[in-house]
């Protein structure tokens, strides 16, 4: 039989707010245990949640970003149960009604692009941390954590691959960082995924029963984690079994899930709503006010640049993969077009290609955490495409000298294109007749290439080409040179 | 001194009659003396209390004084002091001491009164005759064979007995009124939201309020200057501009329009307090006053809805006493669940899990809506109820309870019979109304409290007509035998 895999998942972000998402202690991450642990935190007696505005606002940025309807009256409510790092008993979360209604996220696989909806998105708070180091022979509780604030962003079933939960994943990872709502560090937890996986016969249109995968906390670990239980679900039902609905965790070492719990051993939540706090409401002028601050989304940026600097979607697509290459991009062409005019737009695939190939290729070397830590300023990429449009310099002299050498001397400075240029005598030659003697050399010494370019072979040309060029250091102007020797072998 | 009126006592200290340390151990020399019998305290503290005098009068040398400085002012255990051991009544909190201040005890403090102590009350406040209280049963001071009331018993045993001139309460289905009807005093509930709940431990959050409980209206006026104030630290606490509670206590009577609920006057009263509290209407009717018959029919409804929404949010408001951060924790245990298991089994008295279990069971999957959202839906039509009666009234009177006090254990054994007590109360919970008990006289020698329930946010016109009142009787004056 032929399987189909439905997954759907539901993402906890930590929202990057100063303070906790019901008290004023920090949220900062790595402090010694239980220094950002306050009253509320602790949940000593007496003590009562106030929202933080600011959590609100991230809630709102996200509703905006989806295209989703914001509740305009949200409730808050307690989910009961007892863990040692949950203070109260209860985590206040929302129910029935959620700050994000539904909305939508595209993504892209492979050459597709697929939108999966979103069902709603939730504010609520973190527990604390169970520690379980040597504590003689008991567990250690840190409630640093506790009360951070969390957006739980739950799509529907709509993800029918491993490939397309993970490009869901890292899209969404993408966008709340795009958007500023969180750091999206998946070591420290920032993000994190639990995948709802079932199967069903292909052409079904009914639902298989689903296992949770929890806490997932890499990207390649939720592929992984969701090729196996995909298997796994797959090997049972063929085997006559059935699939118990279950919470699963995913064990890297081994690259198996196994059931944490059944349902039969899910907790009743007894969720209500939490008396302690007001119902939120948020009205017009909140949203216009977040609204203006919203930055230009992913989407929206990639069309910009497919229709004002003219790139392929594909370039379009790769620049807009994170906020920081987009914005130094367009810095660069802005940069440009200001300094050298707007027919300078027309360079905008040039400046593409040198950030893609050239930068980002370096920075991913390097590991930097992102573009805006190399020394290749987007002023650097504007002369650059400046001084390879007036003819000084060629692409090869820019890959194989000029971005080398500003990288590895850390030449920060504005001028440090042309002082590479002057410094290491990279001028390239558009002295007619010297170029016409490089040629006439290289034609030659070379007759059987010569030869096969009259026989019909185009190749050939090419090969004359790169003999010049290495004639001349690199230095010769390959449009010249392309031109002399069209009209040489004419 | 001991029966003086707050005012009184402010003159005095103004006057340099007495001095905060002298007035302050004055009562502590009474609490010595009486509460090993009353058990009113739960906390003594008397190096606390007499530095907070001491300080007190440096301010009243000064001339820094406000109309509470100095005044020494009995706190129901249920308010974090910072400092002090807060235990609730219960056992769960028995060597908890509160890292931080309650915002009312804050109030106090910045006010320059005195702690004198921390009151017994039934345990979590669960409890409508202090008998709940792991820290042992508080005699009514008119018959020390019977309760004072509860949940704030320990506090209005304390006035009453005059081992406080004054002191404050929490009500979340009649723990002020009742007690004060039981034990001779005013007592006030404010409209839900007047007084912040930060630092006050949670038993029915949506329901809980703080209020002061003493001899007389002007003196509830005089503690609300100094209770009522906004609070950004709790979502519930209401933003208002600031009242002076004093402001109407003189004005007249004349056209007050009060209304008689005729359910509160149905099956069930006590013959003896039903004619205290005619009688006492009747003196209103004196003072210009005109009655007009209403009706609030769904009196009935409110023991059941709040024996639902209470019960629900105190499971999980006292949820988060499980033992692994503060209180109680089991000395033996096995695991994690066993830890819990014991640890709430010896921390929590036996009317406390009763309501932890009916709450977790009405939030239950399959029980919510019959139960819980149920109870809300009718929660609301209780407070319709009273929205068409004030249409008709500015205020409404009736009895505070359905008895005077009983005798210590009578209603132990049956908790209905004990739900019973807040007939009259809960609905004003519910509704989130201000509530008040004033001293109507007594039946059979125990006091008889009636109830004042006004519309929101009028308490200021609620201790006018107290006060007026007690311009005209001497019931709240009144001190029990044997408490010299």
């Amino acid at each position: 039989m032929q399987w189909e895999v439905v997954i759907g998942l539901e993402t906890h972000t930590q929202l990057q707010t100063r303070t906790k998402i019901f008290s004023g202690a920090s949220t900062a991450f790595g402090a010694e245990p239980n220094t950002q642990a306050d009253a509320v935190s602790i949940a000593l007696p007496g003590v009562l949640p106030v929202l933080n505005r600011e959590a609100v606002q991230c809630a709102i940025r996200f509703g905006l970003a989806i295209d989703a309807e914001i509740g305009r009256r949200s409730v808050f409510a307690r989910k009961n149960y007892f863990y040692p790092d949950l203070p109260k008993g209860y985590q206040i979360s929302q129910y029935e009604l959620p700050v994000v209604g539904k909305g939508k996220l595209t993504i892209q696989v492979g050459d597709a692009e697929k939108t999966v909806n979103i069902t709603r998105a939730h504010l609520e708070e973190d527990a604390g941390k169970s520690l379980h180091g040597d504590f003689h022979g008991m567990t250690g509780i840190d409630l640093n954590r506790a009360g951070t604030p969390l957006l739980e962003i739950v799509t529907e079933p709509d993800m029918r691959s491993a490939a397309e939960a993970v490009a869901y994943a890292k899209t969404l990872h993408e966008l709340v960082q795009w958007i500023g709502i969180c750091d999206g560090n998946m070591q420290e937890g920032s993000f994190r995924c639990d995948v709802n996986v079932s199967v069903r016969p292909k052409g079904s249109d009914k639902l298989g029963t689903r296992r949770e995968i929890k806490n997932l906390n890499s990207f390649r670990f939720m592929q992984q984690a969701i090729e196996y239980e995909t298997r796994w679900q797959i090997e049972t039902l063929e085997d006559g079994g059935t699939i118990q609905q279950a919470t699963v965790l995913f064990d890297p070492d081994t690259g198996e899930t196994r059931s944490m719990r059944s349902k039969e051993e899910a907790n009743d939540y007894r969720y209500f709503p939490d008396p302690d706090l007001l119902p939120l409401v948020i009205s017009e002028a909140d949203i216009t006010a977040v609204k203006a601050t919203m930055p230009e989304l992913p989407e929206a940026m990639k069309t910009r640049f497919e229709q004002e600097y003219g790139l392929p979607e594909y370039d379009a697509l790769q620049l807009t993969s994170s906020k920081d290459m987009a914005e130094y991009f367009d810095r660069a062409m802005l940069e440009l077009i200001k300094n050298e005019g707007s027919s300078t737009i027309r360079h905008g695939k040039t400046v593409a290609n040198l950030i893609i190939n050239e930068i980002a290729a370096r920075v991913n070397r390097a590991e930097l955490p992102n573009i805006r830590h190399s020394p290749i300023t987007a002023w650097h990429i504007v002369c650059l495409t400046k001084r390879m449009a007036d003819g000084t310099i060629n692409i090869k002299a820019v890959k194989e000298q000029i971005i080398p050498a500003i990288w590895d001397e850390n030449l920060t400075h504005a001028n440090a294109v042309d002082d590479v240029i002057e410094a290491k005598g990279l001028k390239q030659v558009s002295d007619f007749s010297a170029i016409e003697a490089i040629v006439d050399e290289v034609l030659a010494a070379n007759a059987a290439m010569v030869a096969e370019y009259k026989a019909g072979k185009e190749k050939a040309f090419n090969g004359l080409v790169g003999q010049c060029m290495k004639a001349s250091k690199g230095k010769a102007n390959p449009a010249q040179v392309n031109e002399i020797l069209k009209k040489k072998l004419a | 001194m001991i029966n003086a009126s707050l005012k009184d006592l402010a003159t005095a200290l103004g006057a340099r009659q007495i001095s905060s340390v002298e007035l302050t151990q004055l009562f502590l020399d009474r609490i010595a003396r009486h509460n090993p019998e009353i058990n009113a305290y739960i906390t003594v503290d008397a190096e606390k209390s007499l530095a907070q005098a001491a300080a007190a009068d440096v301010l009243i040398a000064q001339s820094k004084a406000g109309p509470l400085t100095g005044i020494p002012f009995a706190q129901k255990d249920i308010f974090c002091a910072k400092g002090w051991r807060t235990t609730c009544g219960s056992k769960m909190l028995e060597n908890f001491v509160a890292p931080y201040d309650a915002h009312i005890i804050s109030q106090f403090d910045a006010a320059g009164a005195v702690n004198l102590g921390k009151t017994n009350m039934d345990e979590f406040a669960m409890g409508s005759s202090n008998e709940t209280s792991y820290f042992g049963k508080v005699q009514n001071p008119w018959d020390r064979a019977r309760v004072p009331g509860g949940s704030s018993g320990g506090s209005a045993a304390a006035v009453a007995a005059r081992l406080a001139p004054a002191a404050t309460g929490t009500d979340t289905g009649g723990s002020i009124r009742q007690p004060a009807s039981l034990c001779g005093l005013s007592g006030l509930k404010p409209t839900y939201g007047v007084c912040s709940r930060y630092g006050m431990i949670a038993f029915a959050s949506s329901l809980d309020q703080a209020g002061p409980m003493a001899k007389s209206a002007e003196d509830l006026a005089l503690m609300m200057n100094v209770m009522a104030a906004f609070d950004s630290r709790d979502s519930t606490s209401l933003q208002r501009e600031k009242e002076d509670y004093t402001r109407d206590l003189n004005k007249p009577l004349v056209g007050l329009r009060i209304g008689l609920p005729r359910e509160y006057f149905a099956e069930g009263l006590d013959a003896g307090v039903a004619k205290t509290v005619l009688d006492a209407i009747e003196q209103y009717r004196k003072l210009g006053a005109e009655t007009v018959e209403i009706s609030l029919p769904n009196t009935q409804l409110s023991i059941p809805v709040y024996y639902v929404l209470a019960p629900a949010e105190a499971s999980s408001n006292l949820s988060r006493y499980d033992g692994v951060r503060y209180g109680h924790r089991a000395a033996e245990y096995t695991d994690l669940m066993d830890m819990y298991c014991k640890t709430r089994a010896q921390g929590f008295g036996a009317e406390v899990k009763r309501r932890i279990m009916v709450g977790t069971y009405v939030l239950s999957a399959g029980y919510y809506d019959a139960y819980y959202l149920k109870a809300q839906q009718l929660r609301r039509l209780i407070a319709q109820d009273f929205e068409q009666a004030f249409k008709q009234c500015d205020v409404i009177m009736g009895p505070a309870a359905p008895g005077t006090a009983f005798k210590t254990g009578e209603k132990t054994d049956d908790p209905v019979a004990m739900y019973l007590e807040d007939l009259y109360t809960i609905a004003v919970n519910l509704a989130g109304l201000p509530g008040m008990s004033v001293p109507a006289g007594f039946s059979n020698g125990l006091p008889v409290g009636l109830q004042i329930i006004g519309n929101y946010f009028s308490e200021a016109r609620m201790l006018n007509v107290g006060h007026a009142y007690q311009q005209v009787t001497d019931w709240h004056t009144r001190m029990p035998k044997g408490i010299e």
